[in-house]
Order: structure tokens, then C-alpha cells, then sequence
């Protein structure tokens, strides 16, 4: 178990090692090689479930000596946090991978070939516990994703793969300066150098330059994440990606983003995130995107770009649960982007599968889809629910803890959330509506309903969908401590002040916490 | 007396690379008569073993630092890196010649020579301690590098790059003397230890003088690195100039000339470090600006990777406004990822340039992904470095270059800076997309094999440069403990 975290990082370039000494002719052997390596990080990353202790914090904790004449080091270990998002990108990226099998028909060496190398840098980056090797894996999920786009997109594939990588690059580039600026100044407290987080907290950041680094920080995950008003390359990149590109970068980069707010900007500069200022503003910005959002989804034609413009509203509610800065916000926002991870990636494999029987989007072009694929229509009905979040399924759970999170912060906020939550309702259902129900269309009758592959991409996603609907439990369980020490990182003492039990303080079964 | 005339054996070894390379050059132009027109090649075989045991020598030499001829020359940390990246330049220049110097039917001993001669000048600049010996470098380098860039002589662009490359770089030699004078006029002597130890000691340092000098110097050294507002020549001169011709002056003379750049800048004129800091302050910025948004409208490939040169000369301007050890060190780390990324993308553009460079623009790479998918590979590898995309050394390199302005307080130069490098991703990747999701140009479909040469020009700096990306520590700390020294 020592080296549990390497394993499931670097389980993915092994794969691709083999898959480049398969001719690109083979192309039954690649498909196969490229399933068998994504099935097999899913697998050994499942251990992580049964090992992981919700009582302790940081675990399966590796660090070897990188490059020591600037301190950067290969430091992994995982929290609750980041056991999630590590297990939802283990198992999207093979559903991804999976999904791909007939959809993709051209230069498939190559294709799979980007999947696996954006798969460890995903991984790399919830695991990462250095800044360094953080930004690292940051940027190694962006190539990847670019020749997805740009290779096996739409027709405007070139301009949106180019505004992805752009706007993304912009922003993180001022994010890594933000991560210099501490590394800064935690050599002139300390001087040593030292890229490690735990380091960095460490530091006592002055009030101004705090504000500034808090920006810098801000507009990097903002872009990802993306928020109002830095959003604009997600639907061009959603509509030209093809549908396993537009899952990865649905549930699992998006989340890179609100990955970063709880692990850099809240923690490590937990002055400005408290600040009154920065909280209207972003919590002003999260509101416009869940009402925008939502808004832009009720007005689209094309099938994915609605699906698109969902995922900027959703993540509005991710964003706002984390500034409500309690324990039921961020732990809310956290489930939820686990949920929009589950939920929307469904929603993407939904619009690929009609995209690949009927080669076009437009929601005009369908119509009484149930009754000739009633197995898909029972699926896409399970993925509109969860996603507009109806009890008892998951995104019902996500919601309502970020709702009383929001609430706990502010009245205007859970209102505002409360008509975002009614509006997806409605964007939601209008659209299951215009597309599988009513009369059949003459060109859609010989549509063919979801074949065993297809079932078995999506079992495990609607599994998840009931798991954490039914029984959130465990869940919560491993969010505890992350989510405590971020409240209490940012607020000292907010437990005890509202008669809250503090997770942290609770008697620990277990001895020899580490780090 | 007559003593001190006699060098030592420590000072003849200390000299040895530019011995040797000076031989094997004279060597090379005694051979160029007697060598039959089919064997030309050899040459450039011998000038490459040449290089190699110039650099055993730089090693040997580095085993034993310290002064040479009454401190004319001083072999430290500082000049060994230099001497290593400028001997690796011109190895990779040669390896990417054959092919191109046969296709143009001018395959000739003297193009190996006058590469070895303008290399020996590069070397001297990088080890030399005063400043007549700066300047004697700079133009052996600098009248070779003139001649290779007019090489093809009857190719009309080609000359027109030989002659303004020949008239401005003059003119900029110029500026660099007149710098030299007043040196010498305020402080009575050229020897750069002495010069500094003047300025410190004395109660009044003719700052005026010196902050005059500094401008002339920085004005004749800002043109051989291309930095704005000096960079107008280097689009048209790169463009013209052969394929690895121009490959060779991207990488070789230009980290020489920053190499004398800082070695005068951080010892001689620190103490008026304040007066030119916002000179090169602005010139780094806009080096940067220019070289990036211009390179945006660019077709012709090498306009294209012209452009990015002076962005690149912006960003070590960056390092050198830093004006810490760490600015130093950073410096030199960057200029010996750029060498190799740069090198490496010429060398394919020699590649695919065809006779009589038909075919360099960035369109003609189009279906080089299919064509000849490691060749492609290879050049992905050196745009994502030139991008400075993590795990190459543009990253590492950029990301020291930053670390260092950061340090020195210049928060908006490196703010600017890195948005910078992300604009400068949008060209890159358009040779991506051009190279790997458009149908095959009319060259790539026709594309010969690439030969054992030129491979060997592209394998060696892309394991540098992934080299420099992953195991950056062993570079980076010589170049650290090189610049403590130099400081001193």
C-alpha cells in the first residue's frame, strides 16, 4: 500500500507504453489495449475505498526529493476531497475510453494515446501535496484535451480547441504566479524553499499582497471552473469536442477548478476569502452563472450546447456553496461536483449516443425518441433527475446542503438558488420533453436502442446516482475533516460559535495521524 | 619580464577549445583544395570531432580554473556553461548542414570553417575578461557569422540578409566600442575585475560616464541579442539567411553576446545598477510584446520563429532587470533551453525548407503528422519547450527566469511576462494544427526520408530539452554556484 498513489497515477502511461508498440493498423488491439489500461486504473485505485480512513487526514502519502535546489518535491496524498475526485476521474475516464469504441474511427492510436496521458495528469492533480507538482499536472491536462478537440472535434474544432487553450493558459499562468508569490514569501519567513502546500499554509501572508495573490489565484480556477464571466470557451469547446472529450472535460476538469478555490485560495490565503468584498463579489458572479446559465440552457437549439450552458449554472452552486464558507456549503458544493460529475457526464454520453446514430444535435430534429429507444429513454430520464436534482438522487442531496449552506450565509442567496433550481427544472424537462416524448419523426424511427456496451457505460453512473441519492452517508463521512479544516482554516472557531461538533476534535479510533 | 610573456601550461589549457577549434578550422580551409567534390561531408565530420574534443578541452579546463594571459581570459563556472552550450550549437548547426548544403549544390569545406572560426569568437567572448577581448570575440564571431549568412551567394535573399546583418551589426560593433572608450576614459583601465574594483573604491564614481557607457554598450549589445527597440533587423536576416545558418545565430551568438551581457552588466555597471534597470525594465517588455503579438500574423515559418527569438530575447531580458545571482543563473539556464529548442525547430524547417527554401511557410508543414509522425513528434516536443509547456526546459526555464523577477520585487514585468508566454501559445500551437489536422501539403506528400544527419540534429536537443524539463536540478545548481562566483 505504500506506493498505492503512484500506482493508480502512473497505471494509465503504462497502459500507453504498450498501446505505442501496437501498429496503428491494429486498431481492434488498440481499442482493447486502451480499455484494459483505463479498467485497470479504475481498478487499483479501488482499494483506496477500503483503506481510506475518514478519520485521519492526508493518506497513502508519498514524497521523494525532485529538484531540491528549488524545493519542488513529488509529494502525493489524498484527503477526502481529493479520494472523490480521484475515484470519479478513475471511473469517468474508462467510461470515457468505453464510449469511444465505435464513435471513434479515425487515428484511434493517437486518440487513445491522449486520453490515458490527460487521465494521469488529472490524477496528478488531486493528488498533488507540492505547488509545484501541482501546476505541473495543471498543465499536462491541457495539451491532451487540446489535440481531442482540435483532432476529433466538430467543424469549428480549430477555433475552439485555440480559445480553450488560451483562456485557460491565461489563467493559469497567473495562478502559478500567485503559487510563486508564496513560495516568495515563505523563503524570506523561513528561508528554505519549499513548493510544499503544508508549507505554504504555513506562511503569514500580508494583508495586501494576500488580496492580489487571492486574484491571481482567483482567475486561474475561475477560468477552469468557468465562472461567469470567463466562461465563453466552454460552450464552443463542449459543442466541437467529441462526446467522450466533452465527459472528461465536463466532470473532471471543471472540477480542477473548484479543486483549486478549496485547496489553494481558501486555505492558503483564508484573509481575502473571508473578506466581505471578495465574498459578494464571487458569490455576485456565482449567482449570475447559476441564473445565466440557466437562462442560456432554456434558449438553445442544439442538444449539447444545452447540456454546456447546464454546466456553467451547476457550477455556479458549487462556487456559491464554497463562499457560503460553513460546513454545509462546502460540503454540499463538494458532493455536487461530484454529482455534476456523475450527472452531466451522463447527460454528454446521452447527446453522443443520438449524435452518433443521427449525425446532428439539433433538439428539433427528435421527438418520441421513448418509444423507440425506451432503454436510452429510461437512462437520459435518470440523468435529467439527478442532474435538476429530484429526491431521493444525488444531485437532490448536493443541492439542498448547498441550499442550507446558503441560506446559513444569506437569504437573498438561497432565494436566488431556490429559482436556479427551478429554472433547471424547467430547462431539464422541456428538453426530455421536445426530444422523447411526443410523436415519433419519420427519419427517427429506425434508431436503434442502446446496445450492451452502451447499458454497461451507463450502470454504473445510474448505480451512483441512487448510491449517494439513497444512502449520502459515507460520503459526508470522508468530507468531514476536509471540510472542517477549511471552515476552521478560514473561520477559527466557527464550530464551537455555532454549537456545531467539530470533526477535528472528535477522539480519533486510530493513532499516528499523518502530517 | 620576458616571464610574464611565456604563457604557463595552466594558461595554455585554461585557452585549449579555442586553440583547438582555431587549428581544426585552419586545418579545414588547407583540406577544402584537396578534397574531391563528393567528399565534402568529411569536412564537416572533422569540424564535428573538432567541436568534441573542444569540448573534452572546456572540461579539462573547467578541472582547472583561474586567470589566463595577465587575466585576459578567466575560465570559470560561468564560461564553461557558455563554452559547452556555444561548441553544442555548433555541432547541431552542422549536423543539420549536410542535407541542406547538398540539396543547394554548394556543399563546401569552407562553410564548416567559418562556422568552427565564428564559434572560436563566441568562445572567446564567453571567457574573455576584459573588455578589447570582448570586443576581438565578438567580431571573429561576428565577420564569420556574416559570411555564412550570405553563404548561398547567389541567392538574392540570402544576400540581402548578409548585408543588413552586416551594416547594422557594424553599426551596433560600434556603439559597443564607443561604450568601451568612455570605460576606459572614466576608470583608466579594461580589464573588467579592475574596472569594478575602480568604481567601488573610489569616493566619487564618475556615475555620468559610466551610466553613458552602460547606454552604448547596452544599445550594441541589445542588437546582437535582438532585444527591442534593436530587434528590427533580425525578421528579415533570419528569414534570408540558410536554414541552419540561421538555426546557429539564433542560438550560438546570441548566448555569447548575453553571456558578455551579463558578465558586464552584473559586475562592471552594478553599482549603477539603478539607472539601467528601468532601461532594461522596458526594453524586456517590449522585446516581449513586439516579438509575440508581430509573430502572431507571421506565415513564413522562419519569420515566424524570428519573431519568437526577440520574444525569447525578452524574457532573459526579464532575468537580467532581475539583477540577482538568481537573475544570473536563471539567464543562463534559459539560454541553454532555447539553444536546444530553437535548434531543433530549425532543423526541421532545414528539413521540409526543400531547394532553395520553397517551402517554409507554416502551411507547408501541413500532414507532416502522417507523413513522417516522429519528425512531427519531435517538433511538437520543441514548440510545447518554446510554449513552455511543463516537464520540457522552456518551462523550467521561464519558470526560473519569473521566479527571479519575482524576487527583485518586479511583479508587473512578470505579470506581463506570462501573459506574454500565454499569447505566445497561440502561434505555437498553429503549427500543431497545421502539422497534424490538415491534409498533406503538396512538400509533405513528396518528403524525402530524413536523414541519419539531420536525425541526430533533432534527437540530441529534444532529449536535451526533456532532459532540462525533468532532471533540471544538476543544470540549474552549476548555473546557480557559476553566478554566485561571478558576482563576487
Amino acid at each position: 500500500m505504500d506506493h498505492i498513489l503512484s500506482i493508480v497515477l502512473f497505471t494509465p502511461l503504462l497502459g500507453l507504453a504498450v498501446l505505442l508498440f501496437i501498429p496503428s493498423s491494429n486498431t481492434a488491439a488498440i481499442r482493447w489495449c486502451a480499455n484494459a489500461a483505463a479498467f485497470a486504473g479504475f481498478a487499483v485505485s479501488l482499494p483506496l475505498v477500503f483503506a481510506f480512513d475518514p478519520a485521519l487526514d492526508f493518506q497513502f502519502v508519498e514524497r521523494l526529493s525532485w529538484i531540491p535546489s528549488i524545493g519542488a518535491s513529488y509529494h502525493l496524498g489524498i484527503d477526502g476531497f481529493s479520494l472523490l475526485l480521484v475515484l470519479l476521474t478513475t471511473l469517468l475516464g474508462f467510461l470515457a475510453i468505453l464510449s469511444s469504441w465505435t464513435a471513434i474511427r479515425e487515428r484511434e492510436k493517437e486518440y487513445y494515446a491522449y486520453f490515458l496521458v490527460q487521465q494521469t495528469g488529472m490524477l496528478g492533480v488531486f493528488m498533488a501535496r507540492d505547488a509545484f507538482l501541482f501546476f505541473l499536472f495543471w498543465e499536462m491536462v491541457l495539451i491532451p484535451m487540446y489535440f481531442i478537440i482540435a483532432i476529433w472535434g466538430g467543424p469549428r474544432r480549430s477555433y475552439a480547441a485555440i480559445k480553450f487553450v488560451i483562456y485557460t493558459l491565461v489563467g493559469s499562468v497567473l495562478m502559478f504566479l500567485g503559487i510563486l508569490a508564496l513560495y516568495w514569501q515563505h523563503f524570506s519567513e523561513f528561508q528554505t524553499y519549499s513548493f510544499a502546500i503544508e508549507d505554504l499554509m504555513r506562511t503569514q501572508v500580508p494583508a495586501s499582497m494576500q488580496w492580489w495573490v487571492f486574484w491571481a489565484f482567483f482567475l486561474g480556477f475561475a477560468v477552469k471552473v468557468p465562472m461567469w464571466p470567463f466562461h465563453t470557451w466552454l460552450p464552443d469547446a463542449h459543442v466541437e469536442a467529441p462526446t467522450a472529450g466533452s465527459v472528461i472535460l465536463a466532470s473532471i476538469l471543471l472540477k480542477m477548478g473548484t479543486y483549486g478555490f478549496l485547496r489553494f485560495s481558501l486555505p492558503l490565503l483564508p484573509d481575502s476569502a473571508k473578506d466581505p468584498q471578495v465574498i459578494q463579489i464571487v458569490a455576485g458572479l456565482s449567482i449570475i452563472a447559476i441564473i445565466y446559465g440557466a437562462l442560456a440552457s432554456l434558449m438553445q437549439k442544439d442538444w449539447k450546447k444545452l447540456v454546456a450552458y447546464s454546466s456553467v449554472s451547476h457550477l455556479g452552486f458549487c462556487t456559491l456553496g464554497i463562499f457560503a464558507l460553513n460546513p454545509a456549503g462546502i460540503a454540499g458544493s463538494i458532493l455536487q461536483q461530484i454529482n455534476h460529475g456523475i450527472s452531466t457526464g451522463m447527460l454528454f454520453l446521452v447527446v453522443g449516443i443520438v449524435y452518433e446514430r443521427r449525425h446532428t444535435r439539433e433538439i428539433a430534429a427528435f421527438g418520441g425518441l421513448y418509444k423507440i429507444m425506451p432503454v436510452f429513454g429510461i437512462a437520459f430520464l435518470i440523468a435529467t433527475l439527478s442532474s435538476m436534482g429530484m429526491p431521493p438522487l444525488n444531485g437532490f442531496i448536493g443541492e439542498i446542503t448547498i441550499l442550507k449552506g446558503a441560506y446559513q450565509t444569506s437569504l437573498a442567496w438561497a432565494v436566488w438558488c431556490a429559482i436556479g433550481i427551478a429554472l433547471g427544472a424547467a430547462y431539464l424537462l422541456w428538453l426530455y420533453q421536445r426530444t422523447m416524448l411526443g410523436d415519433v419523426k419519420e427519419t427517427n424511427s429506425g434508431l436503434t436502442d442502446l446496445n450492451a456496451r452502451e447499458i454497461a457505460v451507463f450502470a454504473p453512473l445510474v448505480v451512483l446516482v441512487f448510491l449517494i441519492g439513497l444512502y449520502p452517508k459515507p460520503f459526508f463521512r470522508v468530507l468531514e475533516r476536509p471540510t472542517a479544516h477549511i471552515v476552521e482554516r478560514v473561520r477559527p472557531g466557527y464550530h464551537a460559535e455555532h454549537r456545531l461538533v467539530n470533526p477535528l476534535e472528535a477522539p480519533r479510533p486510530t493513532a499516528g495521524l499523518e502530517r | 619580464m620576458l616571464d610574464s610573456f611565456i604563457p604557463s601550461w595552466a594558461e595554455l589549457l585554461r585557452f585549449m577549445p579555442e586553440i583547438i577549434l582555431s587549428l581544426v578550422g585552419s586545418l579545414l580551409v588547407m583540406l577544402e583544395p584537396v578534397t574531391g567534390p563528393k567528399s565534402k561531408s568529411m569536412l564537416g565530420h572533422v569540424a564535428i570531432a573538432g567541436l568534441i574534443v573542444a569540448l573534452g578541452a572546456t572540461f579539462v579546463a573547467h578541472a582547472n580554473p583561474g586567470a589566463a594571459f595577465s587575466s585576459m581570459i578567466v575560465v570559470d563556472g560561468f564560461a564553461t556553461f557558455f563554452r559547452v552550450i556555444v561548441f553544442t550549437v555548433g555541432i547541431l548547426t552542422i549536423f543539420s548542414s549536410y542535407q541542406y548544403l547538398d540539396r543547394e549544390g554548394s556543399n563546401r569545406g569552407e562553410y564548416y570553417a567559418l562556422i568552427l572560426f565564428s564559434v572560436v569568437g563566441q568562445s572567446v567572448m564567453v571567457v574573455a575578461n576584459e573588455l578589447i577581448m570582448i570586443f576581438i570575440g565578438l567580431e571573429i564571431s561576428s565577420i564569420a557569422t556574416y559570411v555564412l549568412a550570405g553563404f548561398l551567394r547567389d541567392d538574392k535573399r540570402n544576400n540581402e540578409s548578409a548585408i543588413k546583418y552586416f551594416l547594422l551589426g557594424s553599426f551596433a560593433t560600434g556603439f559597443l566600442l564607443y561604450g568601451i572608450a568612455l570605460i576606459y576614459g572614466a576608470t583608466g583601465t579594461t580589464d573588467l575585475g579592475e574596472v569594478r574594483q575602480a568604481v567601488l573604491q573610489s569616493a566619487e564614481p564618475p556615475v555620468l560616464l559610466l551610466s553613458v557607457a552602460a547606454g552604448l554598450m547596452f544599445i550594441g549589445l541589445g542588437f546582437k541579442v535582438s532585444g527591442a527597440p534593436f530587434q528590427m533587423w533580425t525578421p528579415d536576416v533570419y528569414q534570408g539567411a540558410p536554414t541552419p545558418v540561421t538555426a546557429f545565430m539564433s542560438a550560438g551568438p546570441k548566448a555569447a553576446a548575453f553571456a558578455i551581457f551579463l558578465r558586464i552588466f552584473v559586475t562592471v555597471f552594478e553599482s549603477v545598477g539603478d539607472r539601467w534597470e528601468p532601461l532594461i525594465w522596458a526594453s524586456a517588455l517590449a522585446s516581449m510584446t513586439i516579438g509575440n503579438f508581430a509573430a502572431l500574423q507571421q506565415k513564413n515559418f522562419k519569420r515566424l520563429l524570428a519573431y519568437s527569438s526577440i520574444a525569447h530575447a525578452g524574457y532573459v531580458l526579464v532575468a537580467l532587470t532581475a539583477r540577482s545571482e538568481i537573475g544570473t543563473a536563471s539567464a543562463m539556464f534559459y539560454l541553454a533551453a532555447y539553444a536546444l529548442m530553437n535548434m531543433g525547430a530549425f532543423a526541421v524547417i532545414a528539413h521540409v525548407a526543400g531547394k532553395g527554401e520553397t517551402t517554409v511557410d507554416v502551411s507547408d508543414f501541413a500532414g507532416l503528422g502522417a507523413k513522417q509522425p516522429v519528425t512531427a513528434a519531435l517538433l511538437t516536443i520543441f514548440m510545447l519547450s518554446l510554449i513552455g509547456v511543463p516537464l520540457t526546459g522552456g518551462f523550467f526555464g521561464k519558470f526560473y527566469i519569473f521566479k527571479a523577477a519575482l524576487e527583485s520585487k518586479l511583479l508587473w514585468l512578470a505579470i506581463l511576462g506570462l501573459l506574454n508566454s500565454a499569447v505566445a501559445a497561440y502561434y505555437y500551437l498553429r503549427v500543431l494544427v497545421v502539422m497534424y489536422m490538415e491534409e498533406p501539403s503538396a512538400r509533405t506528400e513528396n518528403l524525402e526520408p530524413m536523414p541519419m544527419s539531420l536525425q541526430a540534429a533533432l534527437w540530441l536537443p529534444a532529449a536535451g530539452v526533456l532532459f532540462l524539463g525533468i532532471f533540471p536540478s544538476a543544470v540549474l545548481e552549476f548555473a546557480s554556484a557559476s553566478a554566485r562566483l561571478l558576482g563576487q
